[in-house]
C-alpha cells in the first residue's frame, strides 16, 4: 500500500522521538509511554518496565492488558499515520495473543502496520517485543473507525497547531 | 488464591484501583475513573487500552476463582470490541465463564457505566490455568 503519491497529513511528523504523539495523551504521559519511530502506514513506541505494570507477581511479568495499551497506541498512531487529513478515529476491536511472557524488567516495544483503509475503517496489525523484533511476545490485529467523533482531542489540536507552524 | 485476593495481590490491578463488589446478580469489578487513565481528554473518555485491560483483569479474576493453586492462569489471548466511548465515571465489568476445560477456561466479559443494557465494551479470551 505505500504509495508514493500518496499524502499524509502527517508527513511533517513522520521520524523518531516526536513527542506531540503521546505528550497531550494523560495515560500515556502516567505510564511513560514514548515514539520510537513513526513513518507512512507504521507507528513504533516504547513503554518503559515499570513496578506497577507487572500483572503476575511470581514472576515479574507485565500484566497482559498493558501490551493492549501499547499496542492500541502503536495501532492508533499508524491510522493517524495512513491518512491524507488530521481525522479523530477510535479503536473498534483489538485482539492480541500473548506468545510467550515478557521478560521482566525490560521496556516494551510495539510496532503496528495499517494495511488497508476504507472510507469508515482502518485496519491494522502489529507486534511486540523486549529484546528482538524477530521474536515477538505478542502479536495482534485491530480494526479503528475514522471520523469517529467530532470533538478534537488535544493531540489532533496539537498537531494541526504544530502542522501549521512547521508548513514553509 | 481467590479472585479478591488477587486483585490485592497484582500491582496492575492496585495501579488502576479495582475493586470487586456483590451485587445482586453476582460479583463485578468496578474501574474508579482517574484522570490520568484518560486517552483523549476533549471527550473525555479513558484510553482504549485501559478498557481493554480492565476486561481483561476482570476475566483473568474469574479464571483466578477456578483453580486452587497460588499460580496466575496465563492468558493465551483475549479480544475487545469497543462499543462505545468510556466516559469519566466508574466502569463496571461482569465475568462470564464460557467453558471450563482441563487447561482451558474460556472466558466472556461486559463492561458497562451507568446501565448494565447499554455496554460500552466485550471482551473475551482463552486463559491456561
Amino acid at each position: 500500500m505505500a504509495d508514493e503519491t500518496q499524502r499524509y497529513a502527517l508527513t511533517a511528523f513522520f521520524g523518531p522521538a516526536r513527542r506531540e504523539m503521546v505528550d497531550h495523551i494523560p495515560h500515556c504521559r502516567r505510564i511513560g509511554m514514548e515514539v520510537v519511530e513513526i513513518g507512512p502506514h507504521r507507528a513504533i513506541v516504547r513503554l518503559p518496565f515499570r513496578d506497577e505494570l507487572v500483572g503476575d507477581p511470581a514472576r515479574g511479568v507485565v500484566f497482559g492488558g498493558v501490551i493492549t495499551t501499547l499496542l492500541d497506541h502503536a495501532g492508533g498512531l499508524a491510522v493517524s499515520c495512513s491518512l491524507a487529513e488530521l481525522t479523530p478515529i477510535a479503536t473498534l476491536d483489538l485482539r492480541i495473543d500473548y506468545l510467550r511472557a515478557a521478560k521482566p524488567g525490560l521496556a516494551l516495544l510495539g510496532e503496528a502496520d495499517c494495511y488497508k483503509v476504507t472510507s469508515h475503517v482502518a485496519f491494522v496489525r502489529g507486534r511486540a517485543w523486549d529484546v528482538s523484533q524477530d521474536d515477538p511476545f505478542a502479536t495482534c490485529v485491530g480494526t479503528f473507525m475514522l471520523g469517529s467523533n467530532p470533538r478534537e482531542s488535544p493531540m489532533l489540536r496539537a498537531l494541526r497547531e504544530q502542522q501549521a507552524k512547521e508548513r514553509p | 488464591m481467590r479472585g479478591r485476593q488477587a486483585l490485592a495481590a497484582i500491582p496492575y490491578s492496585r495501579f488502576l484501583g479495582v475493586r470487586r463488589e456483590v451485587e445482586r446478580d453476582g460479583l463485578v469489578c468496578v474501574l474508579p475513573f482517574r484522570d490520568d487513565l484518560v486517552g483523549n481528554a476533549a471527550l473525555p473518555a479513558l484510553h482504549g487500552g485501559v478498557v481493554g485491560a480492565f476486561l481483561e483483569l476482570t476475566a483473568l479474576v474469574a479464571a483466578i476463582d477456578l483453580v486452587d493453586s497460588d499460580r496466575v492462569p496465563k492468558p493465551i489471548n483475549f479480544s475487545v470490541d469497543y462499543l462505545r466511548s468510556v466516559g469519566p465515571r466508574d466502569t463496571r465489568g461482569r465475568a462470564e465463564i464460557v467453558k471450563q476445560g482441563r487447561r482451558i477456561a474460556n472466558v466472556r466479559v461486559l463492561a458497562w457505566q451507568d446501565d448494565p443494557a447499554k455496554p460500552v465494551a466485550a471482551g473475551i479470551g482463552n486463559f491456561l490455568l
